[in-house]
């Protein structure tokens, strides 16, 4: 009962993605395995721009410059990757999520030194990094090691288990999982974590408390650059090049973290939520194309559901609310 | 008592400015071990900036501060905390989304030694798990009260703490605060209510004007002496005698507004009073006290839980600023950036209402507000000059335009929350004979002044309200500075009503 309440959003969010693979089902009967794995890799991208927002969101910030960032790393990727050698390729992954880090860092930094507002200072920053992407790579070009193009791709077959029972684990899921909880698991037991949820949910008290309220922000943006660069890096794994224009992962990013239970605003909400939003959207898109409904009424449709989950969202706490009250 | 030891905490010469205004010039501050030490001083007597200087969420221009003989230097908040500086405040430092557990983890507290305590200050049977967000606002402030005894203070910082408490809560609070004595921490009390202070402190220490004025031991009818060294040169100056009404008590006009046993928000407790046409009733409290409670409920934005307003002898239920409007309530908040388009002409403020009682969506009769923004002007002497954006007006001219709204529409009951903060002695001359002469046209005017002083030059008389409760009722003109300002502090209780 603890777990479910604690958690209500994240299972009524699975709850709907298990609806929608039975409505999938139903008007293909033919999707399956097969299909799984795309949407995983299609999501790939998608899931790590929503977790770099979602700790910015529960920072109390928000960051525009997610996309930007993404095709930064996926740039510099292509470009030292292009005839690197496998092992040398270890050493560049290694160095672009640091980079990433490094961007985000400096995104916060400037938020907290100069005390512009978050949403002006990323929004520059948009630009900003768009612009170096360009300069690293101007048209899509680079290459990608062997084994960086493998991660994302085919689904996991663990020797002595049968292959059936794995078929319905793609890789790219398992590379999705492994990759944020990394990051995340230990974040969220540390002190620092709390204290990015705490300086999120009330600055105010945050700061009296003696939390250190600048430095907790410039982290959240910083581990938001981090899973950033391995959004660039899935980008550039899937492709096997380099794209210096930003795809759709922003707005995105904010719709997933929305709907994924992070209140704008700060403080409460996990990354778990989000990525589930994202194969949420995700699918609903795919369904739409099963359908064949045109592209145009496609956004329209998850417009509408964003504000009508967010809006149920919010009836639901604001009754739980008043029973506690009574 | 105590001075052959080192001072747990000692402050002295600490001053600073912000701007041109030199909030404290000379504060000190001296806490012996085992001791409770008031910290008094009226509005504006450089009380919370000192508070956080000492808790370092502001840096002084001058002076220093030593905990137990070495040099304090705290840049934030959590260095004070680990130099052994536990501050508790009015509202609670919890953070909301997280659990207790979390809000321990946060501060580092140890959970065993903040059990204890929260058993002592009756709450034992909370959960540590639980969110605080959910909790009661009393309930939270035995954990904020819990976690910094927890933290074993060398000097305990209590701002506030029990404004916002139910009573028997306070006598608990204080009686694990003054278990707290024995064990050589210092505490530093602010309270508004000097029954807590007698029975808690030692010693209190007056600031006044960024000064440190006196210390003095508390003993019995002390209260007389701090209040005396609060006002310093300001008592019995006789503002009554200065004062231009001349009084103005309509005992036989008819009430226009009254307010009957209403309480609001916790905060405040069965108020009646009634506002008659054509007079200036002042509202006199101490910071916290219920005012902002009383002028919510009067002007549509917060519902009284309990009790009746009437306007002109009629019961009304506001659910909205708009119906308060409607009935001729017109209110003008102490926080002028909540009450005008910053970026619009004084024009468009002043004819705000106007337009938003446009009887229907048709076109607003340009003409005839023109008329009646430009007599509002003209009768409040607005600065013109730079009437493009309000925001470029003095604050003087801002409140004014607040005001002249309201004169535009012809309201006739102004409810005014501490019009003059902040403005210039000039302005402020030209708003008290404006509420004069509102008052006799025919307009009531409900007015609450953080300034006691204005109180005899604006008003006819004057309700005190302590605790949330109407603890006096007088003629203003009588009503002299140290009278108002025993009475705000909850000593008098005699009401010298002739009315």
């Amino acid at each position: 009962m603890g777990i479910f309440r604690k958690e209500s959003w994240n299972f009524g969010l699975l709850a709907i993605l298990a609806l929608l693979f039975l409505l999938t089902k139903f008007v293909q009967p033919n999707y399956g395995m097969r299909g799984i794995e795309g949407l995983a890799q299609a999501a790939l991208p998608f899931a790590f721009a929503a977790a770099a927002q979602a700790i910015v969101v529960i920072a109390g910030g928000i960051d525009l410059s997610i996309g930007s960032m993404m095709a930064v790393t996926s740039v510099a990727a292509a470009v030292l990757m292009e005839g690197s050698t496998e092992v040398a390729a270890i050493w560049i992954t290694l160095f672009v999520l640091v980079l990433g880090a490094a961007m985000g860092a400096l995104n916060g930094l400037l938020i907290v030194v100069t005390r512009v507002p978050d949403i002006v200072v990323t929004l520059a920053m948009l630009f900003v990094w768009e612009g170096v992407a360009l300069m690293i790579l101007k048209a899509p070009g680079g290459g990608a090691s062997e084994w960086l193009m493998g991660l994302p791709i085919g689904s996991v077959d663990l020797p002595g288990i049968p292959e059936g029972a794995t078929a319905f684990l793609p890789k790219s899921l398992l590379l999705l999982v492994v990759c944020v909880a990394i990051v995340w698991v230990p974040l969220r037991q540390s002190r620092i974590g709390l204290q990015i949820y705490a300086t999120g949910s009330s600055e105010e008290a945050a700061y009296r408390t003696g939390v250190p309220v600048r430095r907790s922000k410039v982290a959240a943006y910083a581990v938001a650059g981090l899973f950033a660069a391995m959004g660039g890096l899935v980008l550039t794994a899937s492709t096997g090049i380099g794209a210096p224009i930003p795809g759709p992962y922003l707005l995105a990013s904010v719709a997933a973290v929305v709907l994924g239970g992070v209140v704008l605003g700060g403080g409460r909400g996990g990354l778990v939520g989000p990525i589930i939003a994202v194969f949420i959207l995700r699918l609903v898109r795919t369904i739409l194309t099963f359908l064949s409904v045109d592209p145009n009424v496609t956004t329209i449709i998850e417009g509408t559901i964003m504000v009508a989950v967010v809006m149920v969202g919010g009836v639901l706490a604001l009754r739980a609310r008043r029973r506690k009250a009574a | 008592m105590s001075d052959a030891r080192i001072p747990l905490l000692e402050a002295s010469n600490v001053a600073k400015a912000f701007g041109a205004v030199q909030a404290l010039t000379n504060a000190s501050l001296e806490v012996y071990p085992g001791e409770v030490v008031a910290l008094l001083g009226a509005n504006g007597a450089g009380k919370s900036t000192l508070v956080k200087i000492l808790t370092g969420a502001l840096r002084p221009d001058r002076g220093h501060a030593r905990i137990r003989g070495k040099e304090l230097k705290v840049s934030s908040p959590s260095d004070a905390r680990k130099s052994g500086l536990i501050p508790v405040y009015q509202e609670s430092s919890m953070i909301p989304d997280l659990t207790v557990a979390d809000n321990l983890r946060l501060t580092n507290t140890r959970v065993e030694p903040f059990r204890r305590w929260l058993d002592e200050l009756g709450g034992g049977n909370l959960r540590l798990d639980v969110q605080v967000g959910g909790l009661p606002l009393a309930t939270l402030r035995i954990l904020d009260l819990a976690r910094a005894l927890a933290d074993e203070p060398v000097v305990l910082l209590l701002d506030e703490m029990t404004a916002a408490l139910p009573t028997d809560l306070v006598q608990k609070v204080l009686e694990v605060v003054r278990s707290q004595k024995n064990r050589n921490c210092g505490i530093i009390f602010i309270s508004h209510r000097f029954v807590e202070i007698a029975a808690m402190c030692d010693r209190a220490s007056v600031l006044r004007d960024g000064k440190t004025v006196g210390a003095l031991d508390i003993e019995a009818g002390v209260e007389d002496r701090i209040v005396e060294m609060m006002l310093g040169g300001n008592i019995g100056t006789g503002a009554a005698a200065k004062n231009a009404n001349g009084g103005n008590v309509r005992s036989g006009a008819e009430p226009r507004l009254s307010a009957k046993g209403v309480s609001a928000g916790g905060k405040l407790a069965e108020v009646s009073f009634e506002l008659r046409r054509g007079e200036v009733l002042g509202v006199a409290a101490l910071e916290g006290q219920g005012q902002e409670e009383l002028f919510e409920v009067l002007s549509g934005f917060e519902r009284p839980c309990e009790g009746t307003i009437e306007v002109d002898g009629e019961p009304v239920s506001f659910h909205h600023p708009a119906d308060a409007i409607e009935a001729g309530l017109a209110y003008v908040p102490g926080d002028r950036a909540g009450a005008l388009l910053m970026q619009r002409s004084v024009h468009e403020n002043i004819a705000l209402p106007f337009s938003a009682r446009a009887s229907s969506w048709g076109a607003i009769s340009r003409k005839r507000e023109s008329g009646r923004v430009l007599e509002a002007i003209e009768r409040l002497q607005i600065d013109t000059r730079a009437q493009g954006e309000v925001r470029r007006l003095s604050g003087g001219n801002q409140q004014k335009v607040t005001i002249g709204r309201w004169v535009a529409t012809g309201a006739e009951i102004l409810l005014l929350f501490d019009p003059t903060r902040g403005i210039d002695i000039r302005t402020k001359r030209q708003i008290y004979p404006l509420m004069r002469e509102f008052a006799v046209q025919g307009a009531s005017v409900l007015y609450y002044t953080s300034e006691l002083e204005e109180i005899p030059l604006v008003c006819d008389r004057v309700i005190v309200i302590f605790n949330g409760r109407i603890v006096a009722t007088m003629n203003a003109p009588s009503a002299d500075e140290s009278t108002l300002m025993r009475a705000a502090y909850g000593l008098a209780r005699a009401s010298n009503e002739d009315a």
